[in-house]
């Protein structure tokens, strides 16, 4: 999985074309999404109503809020296999801390994800071994982390009611979760992470060619150490508010997320071979994969294996899609 | 390119040491916990327990012998959990027209999602990771819609397939191992396996050598994905029923687990046949150890991960340069 020269064509003749691609490549799912919306609200009563939507956006948040952090990792050419089992020990921490007040059951999973995070990118970063094989063990270890504190799934802890912590899940402000709240700020947060500091520059250097950003005097291993820390702590923090919405650890979540995760950040025009990505572009990706999700389960007769190969369906058109932009963006 | 300087700093012996323990660190992880075993645990030098260990590890190797190829090539497949899945709805569904034709659809399901995979990685240039990702959404998705539920399985030949054994060896150990006998000759004894090792070495160069890159890379996708049919099969026959909600759940990463723990390098450019065996011995054995030593799964999934990263860890001087 080299590292490509995505942006290497730039300046050369063919430019019309290419920002058509880079468009298409930037913008495609955005305007899936809106077409999907559209048919849905006309083809169903239930689909554009308040309670549908806002149902769709509180669903949406937690896994956007995991995508964000993966969208980093994957701008740098990495990848997080361990997002789902950290975002559920997040949950898990959550809601044993809450019986300790609200900070506890806040800054209790985020500083283990953290530390776990933090040991993902040292790995990656020092010892060079693969990101794929390094979260994979994370993952792992998380799960049985989490298994070990809940007596093998047996327990489930329930977040305090009378903590503050349970307004982070359940609160509402104008009419809107606060989890949706939230997760607009982290995106606002970290699009301009991302576009506007030296740190996201130095995640698109990395990402684009390793090599050429460490000769450049980018501080490489300490910008994979940061990203694979954010993603883990993001995925902690969602695992953290998704307990505080259900008021519980529920101990069976997050299997597959991490698959989800990077579908809607591939979805939403990042490369996976890295250097060249969004955190909007994420965050359109999750609304899609849910709103697939949410129209499957509006046609009453189409069950959840349905919905699997509808998604699976997708997400080939969509790679297919991306690769052949990525391809003709390169050649241009 | 540092490790290499300090490997020739060290004293000979040392150096010779580190290298033996890649090479053969897997064997002796296996030696090591069976004789933990014999000593410390009840019960363990028995008949019945072997053949539970190793009736547990069949369907695992075979699963592991096709990623072992698609690794060689320095590619992955996810998809093989789902495909395992598929193949029992498959089953479930076409028994009724006997075993053998049963056998055949399992075989075709696997060949026709391979075919998909190898496809997308070979034509139009998609990441093996991102192929094999969406493909195991999707066929665990097929393998649901085509049996929403689990299902018993009776048909007598089958159930003779999963429990039987010839001289007290069970016929899924026979067909496991003869499997990673035929997967070990083909890499190292046929052009196709020459060819394999030299795409995973590297793709630019194999391609200016005029290899076939593109029908070697869509064998060894259709190879993976018939293997893992074939452990759906298998397993089936051992379970005696058909759940394709949960048959090959995480099996992708038991595989992948085997494999690099048994010393293929995730770059590319080797196969070790024999290590992938051991590997996937060990991780049982690991398992069984922790189980009957009264420590619970979550302890297995922690040890599993640190045996991963130790051998990743010893592995990586080995891979290519």
């Amino acid at each position: 999985m080299s590292a490509s020269g995505v942006e290497a064509g730039r300046g050369s003749g063919v430019v019309r074309g290419e920002r058509l691609s880079a468009l298409a490549q930037q913008h495609g799912a955005l305007v899936a999404l809106l077409v999907l919306a559209l048919v849905a609200s006309f083809s169903f009563d239930s689909f554009a109503t308040g309670d549908n939507i806002e149902n769709l956006a509180m669903t949406s948040s937690f896994l956007a809020v995991v995508a964000l952090g993966m969208t980093f990792v994957i701008v740098t050419g990495g990848i997080d296999l361990s997002v789902g089992s950290v975002f559920a020990l997040g949950g898990v921490l959550a809601a044993w801390g809450s019986r300790y007040g609200a900070l506890v059951a806040l800054l209790l999973p985020l500083a283990v994800c953290g530390l776990i995070g933090c040991v993902n990118g040292l790995l990656i970063a020092r010892t060079r071994l693969a990101p794929f094989i390094v979260t994979l063990a994370a993952m792992l270890a998380a799960r049985g982390l989490m298994l070990n504190i809940t007596d093998e799934g047996a327990t489930t802890y329930l977040v305090d009611k009378e903590t503050v912590f349970v307004h982070l899940g359940q609160g509402r402000l104008l009419g809107v979760g606060a989890p949706v709240w939230i997760t607009g700020a982290l995106f606002l947060a970290g699009a301009v992470a991302l576009r506007r500091t030296r740190f996201g520059q130095n995640v698109y250097a990395v990402g684009g060619n390793e090599d050429a950003a460490a000769l450049m005097g980018a501080p490489v291993a300490r910008t994979k150490i940061t990203v694979y820390t954010l993603s883990a702590l993001l995925a902690g923090l969602a695992g953290a508010l998704n307990a505080a919405w259900l008021a519980s650890g529920v101990t069976i979540l997050g299997y597959g997320m991490e698959l989800d995760a990077i579908a809607a950040v591939v979805i939403g025009g990042t490369l996976l071979s890295g250097g060249l990505g969004f955190v909007s572009g994420s965050l359109v990706g999750v609304l899609l994969l849910k709103t697939i999700q949410n129209i499957i389960n509006q046609i009453g007769s189409l069950d959840s294996a349905y919905q699997q190969v509808v998604s699976g369906g997708f997400l080939v058109v969509v790679i297919i899609a991306q690769t052949w932009l990525a391809r003709r963006r390169r050649v241009a | 390119m540092a490790d290499v300087a300090l490997r020739n700093a060290l004293p000979a012996d040392r150096a010779a040491a580190v290298r033996w323990l890649q090479e053969y660190g897997v064997y002796a992880g296996v030696v090591v916990l069976l004789l933990f075993n014999v000593a410390f645990t009840d019960h363990f030098l028995s008949a019945a327990n072997f053949r539970t260990q190793a009736v547990q590890v069949a369907p695992v190797l075979v699963v592991a012998l096709g990623m072992a190829l698609a690794i060689g090539t320095e590619g992955i497949d996810l998809s093989v959990g789902s495909v395992m899945a598929l193949s029992t709805s498959l089953l479930s569904l076409y028994l009724g027209y006997g075993p053998w034709v049963a056998l055949l659809t399992v075989v075709v399901g696997g060949v026709v999602i391979g075919l998909a995979n190898g496809t997308l990685i070979a034509f139009v240039g998609v990441q093996p990771i991102v192929a094999t990702l969406a493909l195991m959404v999707g066929t665990r998705g097929l393998a649901l819609v085509m049996l929403p539920q689990l299902k018993d399985v009776r048909d007598p030949t089958l159930l003779s397939l999963g429990s039987g054994d010839v001289v007290g060896v069970p016929y899924l150990v026979l067909i496991a191992a003869a499997l990673a006998v035929v997967v070990a000759f083909v890499v190292r004894r046929t052009t196709f396996g020459r060819q394999l090792l030299a795409i995973g070495d590297s793709r630019p160069a194999a391609q200016l050598a005029g290899l076939p890159v593109r029908r070697v890379l869509i064998t060894v996708y259709v190879c993976s994905g018939v293997l893992a049919a074939v452990a759906g099969f298998l397993s089936t026959a051992r379970l005696s029923a058909s759940d394709p909600t949960s048959l090959g759940q995480l099996m992708e990463l038991s595989a992948i687990t085997a494999v690099v723990v048994g010393g293929t390098p995730l770059t590319g450019g080797r196969v070790r046949v024999g290590g992938t065996v051991a590997g996937a011995l060990l991780i049982q054995l690991l398992t069984a150890t922790l189980i009957k030593h009264d420590l619970s799964p979550s302890w297995t999934q922690l040890a599993q991960a640190v045996v991963i990263i130790l051998a990743v860890y010893a592995a990586r001087e080995r891979g290519k340069r």
